[in-house]
């Protein structure tokens, strides 16, 4: 399994590169993680959406496809893009602590 | 040793069929690109220009004659409000895995930075103005334009 250095210890990984134990997550190793991603910091906005991505996961088990985010989350589908390039869902989901969502929307 | 093959980067799409199940593969695979970071433009022809036409976007039907998919006898599928019917279950079932409405959707992949084009000879054939094309419709291009555009892209047909 791959790990990465977050926090100064190595944390283990899924196949896709996300966390792979959702207890190895807290506000700051998601800072790190979306420094790697190219965001260098994460606004109120960024965080409304990670917290949103969160609660779905708890509830539901899956992470919110693109098309809840858009509809749910309160942030829009052109700021989402800006927000999270190249990838919104996946890219929050990695800096959520969650896998990568398995819908197709 | 084999090299891992270059993730692909950019995709040009060409819709050409109008009915439901002919346009959905064509918009779930662009707005697909984008969630991956993929760049993407949507290409519509002949009757896939249905879907971008404001007043029949949200009024495509699934084809019963015609479509051995069905599981039904020709003659079934041409009884009057088949189609209808199979179109109103496949919207609920589209509905319950998130897929959006024709219009949503068309505008979920604009905003997500899809370049959205109808094709010149058909628009021509058919007569039709920018007018009847929803606003996401950036321009109306030749297939000599759409090939510029799709440099570097794979192109995808459906």
């Amino acid at each position: 399994m791959e790990t990465m250095v977050l926090g100064g210890k190595p944390i283990a990984l899924d196949a896709d590169g996300n966390l792979a134990n959702r207890n190895d997550w807290n506000e700051e190793t998601a800072r790190e993680i979306a420094t790697l991603e190219g965001i260098p910091e994460l606004t109120l906005q960024h965080w409304a959406v990670i917290n949103f991505m969160r609660s779905v996961f708890e509830k539901e088990g899956d992470s919110p496809s693109i098309r809840r985010l858009t509809k749910e989350s309160g942030v829009d589908t052109k700021t989402l893009y800006q927000l999270f390039p190249k990838g919104p869902a996946k890219k929050a989901a990695r800096i959520a602590g969650l896998p990568k969502p398995k819908g197709c929307i | 040793m084999t090299d891992k093959p270059s993730p692909i980067e950019r995709v040009s799409i060409i819709v050409s069929h109008g009915s439901l199940e002919g346009v959905y593969p064509g918009l779930i695979m662009a707005n697909g690109a984008r969630m991956e970071g993929i760049e993407a433009s949507l290409f519509f022809t002949f009757f896939g220009l249905d879907a971008i036409i404001k007043k029949r976007m949200n009024n495509l039907k699934v084809a019963t004659v015609g479509n051995p998919a069905m599981h039904m006898p020709t003659v079934f599928g041409a009884i009057p409000g088949m189609s209808a019917f199979a179109t109103s279950m496949m919207k609920k079932e589209m509905e319950k895995i998130d897929i959006p409405p024709v219009d949503e959707f068309i505008t979920m992949i604009h905003d997500a930075g899809t370049e959205i084009y109808a094709c010149k000879a058909t628009v021509d054939m058919f007569h039709l103005t920018m007018n009847d094309f929803c606003p996401e419709v950036d321009g109306v291009i030749s297939v000599g334009q759409f090939y510029e555009k799709a440099a570097g892209a794979q192109i995808i047909f459906t």
